[in-house]
């Protein structure tokens, strides 16, 4: 075991270094820039993890959230306001908001919660369109500059980059801490055995309205950096389109992981803007791919190479001990199933 | 404008129940979140369009519509979906891929340039009714809604495969216990949601126009119906469909400010209060 | 079926047969242009005229303008404000382009034009929103085609003065596009003497346009922005209930482009529109662009690929004014904004002092003729300016045209 904690714990580091010196290394500041765009859309996608992973809640309404915090911050700073109240009004804002979401959506569980987030996404979507007089409508809303913490300037890609990867860490840190904590292990019991988190004394609703507002905050988190990358938020930010490919992040990398959301998130965001340049049809290939991560690793492509990682090396060591392994990896969706049986009813 | 509001109303139903009847019968017997079901009424919108705009019988062009999607159906459960029984998240990423493929594959196939069929030879005119121009299409539209919910309810509620489909609705464990092949209905299930929507996709095309896009803005359509009939009731559908033929119709006219949330909010509502919707034999 | 990469290949492969000077081929490195197009998603099909308008012209020009070799990079934006700004970051960054066209969508130039400036790329925008060219003008952009209102007043002015209509309804579509056409439309319209009596707004997901044509009422006619696909359902709808015939519609330059005509039936005979070009102009280039067009793809061109097609002409205008030496920016921008083309597509045109086309609008009436439907021409307004009549100063001291302004007087 502490064999196998020494590896993680040198990989971690090589790849956070990695990580850290990027820009030094890449000669174009474009691919500097694809690089922040995965590292925040990685942020969302392990925000939407915290429900969809761990509490076994599935939205269709995140980007409104994501939305709702670009735009509180791109509003106030054009009526004027300082980067500082402004920042902490649109988590603020944001918090509130998924707090009301979480209010009306753990009504429901399963594909009622979802059907509610989206509904609510929706909602939130179409005022944005037509309360023009607040939003600008579809003209959207420009941010004329990127805030200079402690002086730093952050108009250079680098620097950015640095900004949303310092945000990065400490997301993920927050994640490896949340997983890790009482929190945590609660809500996979709301997850997985929610009658009995009840019956041992659990506040169901409780647990998963905290999920819900930890999801939130990051969604924020993630949508402060989406509105001063782009410098720019428009309507079309918080489509349920928008929704929907977030979730496929998630899912594609594999849910309740660390690392699936974030290679989900690089999946996506390569795909539409790199891969782009070289396949036309890459909307079809981005399908295709969809369709052959859930055809042949239904369970994300995190746990999918990790499952397929350890039948080899267990093939490799010799057949005697290939027994064990097949069903590990699988474990996980059979149980969600019955769980989503039981909530359904 | 009022009656011709009403009118107006009545057709939009009867359309968006030829989409969401399909729509209600998947959701409710496989609980699947069938998020290429816009996907099927474009597909077959374009196939149906693009053959009547050939000079083909329209009937006969909806019908090959839909059996290309019908087809399509088939094989999207025959081959991909039945894997995934009982993992709704791998079902929505299956689903969602899938509808990216067919929104691509449309734009190759058709390149993006919007086809609206004429209106079917026979239904071109105009009638007078209730101080207001009628085109008589949309009551065609109408007569057929009626005459295809009649069938679906023969077939559901008076035929063996009927039974077997409730039964599978109301719990689909205890209906394999007795012997029912649920696989084989699953399929079947599937396939006539699919072909319904995609003939629905023809029968709409005089009227919407077939376009790149037209799929999403379907899809939230059928999920409203289905939200508010509630899933696996037919009757359910028909009072979605009508309810929400009314509220477009009227919403748009009333309550302009309103407009995007006209259709939403209603939805919301429904969930909030009513989760297993006005006549639904499951809560989601 | 022809592919966007069978366009651009086609493009290209004509431009390597072409035999050039050979101090010229010494000139090693091309000038790179690129272009932001829509290849996926709802918007797909102008971005696609885009294309082939563009392929067009280097096609005819064998890649090489005034002498310089050019190299085409396409990107595709997805049709959405943030794949705009990523992939024109793209094609300054890494495929360092010396000008970009396009992007077609308004809310796409919204999401890119802070960046252009920003890093001093000369841009010929198809889009029209207009502000670009007006309170918040940048510098590095010019726009050939028109601003969303420059072709509206013009309509408007027909409507009353030739088509004698004095009261009128709007419908368009719910967002800055359709708001921009409708208000110019109505100022010029209640300026002359008419009135706007009902401003209909179905939102962009409308599947259905009869509930709003419902709410028409008695008027003399009726103005259209939509744009893309709308305009098919649009008309059928308005023919379904009677009122084809009864009540002329006019509209916009997207309403009933050249290039949407193919898609309509009978419903569209009769229409009035006002647009920057049309397939019938008599021009010599004009001529090699429609019978180009249809011998490589077998269509009409409408104004999204005569857009681009005059892009080109005006990029060709600035290297030949430059003498080939693309390198400074700021030369190259001075040479765009100063340029003074003769045979276009669309006829003569300059620029204003704020970037935006002064040029000729056309007037068109759809008809029917031989068992084809065409846009015949019936009256041609000469130089047109995005500021109609009025005098620039007073025009841009007033707000940007929306929803609710200038505000309507006369609703009903």
């Amino acid at each position: 075991m502490s064999r196998v904690n020494v590896i993680q714990g040198v990989a971690l580091l090589l790849g956070t270094a990695a990580l850290a010196t990027l820009p030094l290394w890449l000669a174009d500041s474009y691919y500097v820039n694809i690089a922040t765009q995965i590292l925040f859309y990685a942020v969302f996608a392990l925000a939407l993890n915290v429900l969809v992973g761990y509490a076994g809640l599935t939205s269709l309404g995140h980007a409104a959230l994501f939305g709702v915090s670009g735009y509180t911050a791109g509003l106030l700073l054009a009526s004027g306001q300082g980067q500082l109240a402004s920042v902490l009004a649109a988590l603020v804002v944001t918090v509130l908001m998924s707090a009301l979401f979480a209010v009306l959506s753990l009504r429901a569980t399963g594909i009622g919660f979802l059907m509610i987030t989206l509904a609510l996404g929706q909602i939130l979507w179409g005022l944005t369109y037509r309360w023009a007089s607040l939003t600008n409508g579809d003209n959207g809303v420009t941010v004329a500059d990127r805030p200079s913490p402690l002086g730093l300037s952050l108009a250079d890609p680098s620097a950015f980059y640095w900004l949303t990867l310092l945000a990065f860490l400490v997301c993920a840190a927050s994640m490896v801490l949340f997983v890790r904590s009482p929190f945590g292990a609660s809500l996979r019991g709301t997850r997985d055995q929610p009658r009995r988190m009840s019956a041992l004394g659990f506040d169901v609703w409780t647990i998963r309205f905290l999920a819900f507002t930890l999801s939130g905050f990051w969604s924020a988190v993630a949508g402060l950096l989406f509105v001063y990358y782009n410098q720019f938020i428009s309507p079309q930010v918080m489509s349920l389109q928008s929704s929907a490919e977030v979730l496929l992040m998630v899912i594609s990398g594999g849910t309740a992981t660390l690392a699936g959301p974030v290679v989900g998130a690089a999946l996506v965001v390569i795909m539409k803007n790199v891969v782009s340049a070289y396949v036309e049809r890459w909307n079809m290939v981005l399908g295709i791919v969809f369709v052959l991560i859930i055809s042949f690793m239904p369970e994300g492509l995190v746990p999918g190479t990790a499952r397929l990682v350890r039948s080899a090396y267990r093939g490799l060591c010799g057949p005697g001990k290939a027994e064990v392994p097949a069903s590990e990896g699988a474990s996980e969706q059979p149980r969600e199933l019955r769980v989503r049986a039981e909530a359904g009813r | 404008m009022w009656s011709l509001l009403t009118i107006n109303s009545i057709s939009f139903g009867g359309l968006l129940f030829l989409l969401s009847a399909g729509f209600s019968l998947i959701f409710g017997l496989m609980r699947i979140p069938n998020l290429m079901h816009g996907s099927f009424f474009m597909l077959g919108a374009y196939v149906g369009a693009s053959l009547a705009q050939r000079g083909y019988d329209f009937w006969l062009a909806a019908l090959a519509g839909a059996g290309v999607t019908l087809i399509v159906g088939g094989l999207v459960e025959r081959v991909l979906l039945r894997r995934l029984a009982g993992q709704p998240l791998a079902q929505v990423l299956l689903t969602l891929g899938l509808s990216f493929i067919v929104a691509d594959l449309c734009l190759m196939i058709w390149t993006g340039d919007p086809i609206q069929p004429g209106t079917p030879a026979g239904l071109r005119s105009s009638v007078a009714a209730l101080g207001t121009t009628v085109p008589l299409y949309r009551l065609a539209v109408v007569v057929l809604a009626v005459a295809v919910a009649a069938a679906l309810w023969l077939l559901i509620e008076h035929s063996r495969l009927g039974a077997m489909i409730r039964a599978g609705v109301d719990d689909a464990p205890i209906a394999r216990a007795m012997g029912i092949r649920v696989s084989s209905l699953f399929t079947f299930v599937f396939c006539l949601g699919a072909g319904l929507a995609g003939f629905a996709g023809v029968v709409g095309s005089p009227i919407l126009s077939v376009y790149p896009g037209l799929d999403a803005d379907m899809l939230p359509l059928a999920l409203i119906v289905v939200i508010l009939g509630g899933a696996g009731s037919l009757v359910g559908a028909l009072l979605g469909s009508l309810l929400i033929g009314f509220l477009y119709n009227f919403g748009q006219a009333m309550l302009p400010d309103l407009s995007y949330v006209i259709l939403f909010l209603p939805m919301l509502i429904v969930l909030l209060v009513r989760p297993q919707g006005l006549l639904g034999r499951v809560a989601l | 079926m022809t592919t966007r990469r069978q366009i651009l290949k086609g493009g290209l492969a004509a431009g390597a047969v072409v035999a050039m000077p050979a101090v010229l081929r010494a000139q090693a490195e091309p000038f790179r242009i690129g272009l932001l197009t829509v290849r996926t998603g709802p918007l797909a099909q102008g971005g696609l005229q885009m294309e082939q308008g563009l392929a067009t012209f280097l096609k005819e020009k064998g890649s090489t303008l005034a002498g310089r070799a050019v190299e085409l990079i396409a990107a595709d934006t997805g049709g959405n404000p943030a794949g705009a700004r990523t992939k024109a970051q793209e094609l300054v960054e890494r495929n360092k382009v010396g000008v970009i066209l396009g992007p077609l969508a308004a809310f796409e130039l919204l999401a890119v034009t802070d960046y252009v400036r920003a890093r001093k790329v000369p841009l010929i925008s198809l889009a029209a929103a207009e502000d670009v060219t007006q309170r918040h003008v940048n510098p590095w952009v010019v726009r050939p085609a028109a601003s969303s209102g420059q072709c509206s007043h013009v309509m408007a002015d027909y409507a009353l003065k030739e088509m004698h209509l004095k009261r009128v309804a709007t419908i368009s579509e719910d967002f800055a596009f359709g708001y921009e056409q409708v208000s110019a439309f109505q100022r010029v319209f209640e300026d002359e003497g008419g009135k706007v009596v009902r401003k209909l707004w179905p939102p962009l997901n409308a599947p259905d346009f009869t509930p709003f044509i419902a709410q028409i009422g008695q008027v003399d006619g009726v103005f259209t922005g939509f744009a893309g696909s709308n305009p098919l359902k649009f008309l059928r709808a308005y023919a379904d209930v009677g009122l084809k015939g009864k009540v002329p519609v006019t509209g916009g330059w997207t309403a009933f482009d050249d290039a949407l005509l193919k898609s309509f039936g009978d419903e569209a005979v009769g229409a009035y529109s006002s647009t920057f070009y049309t397939s019938d102009y008599g021009s010599d280039s004009n001529k090699r662009f429609v019978a180009a067009m249809d011998k490589d793809y077998g269509v009409v061109p409408g104004a999204y690929s005569a857009g681009m097609y005059i892009a080109g002409q005006c990029v060709e205008g600035a290297i030949a004014k430059l003498g080939g030496k693309t390198d400074d920016k700021d030369a190259f921008m001075a040479a765009l904004k100063g340029l003074s083309l003769t045979d276009t597509p669309r006829g003569p045109f300059t620029f204003d002092t704020y970037g935006n086309v002064v040029g000729d609008v056309f007037v068109r009436r759809c008809e029917r003729q031989g068992g084809k439907l065409v846009n015949a021409t019936v009256k041609t307004y000469e130089k047109v300016s995005q500021f109609w009549t009025y005098d620039p100063a007073t025009f841009l001291k007033e707000p940007v045209y929306a929803k609710d302004s200038p505000p309507a007087k006369n609703l009903e």
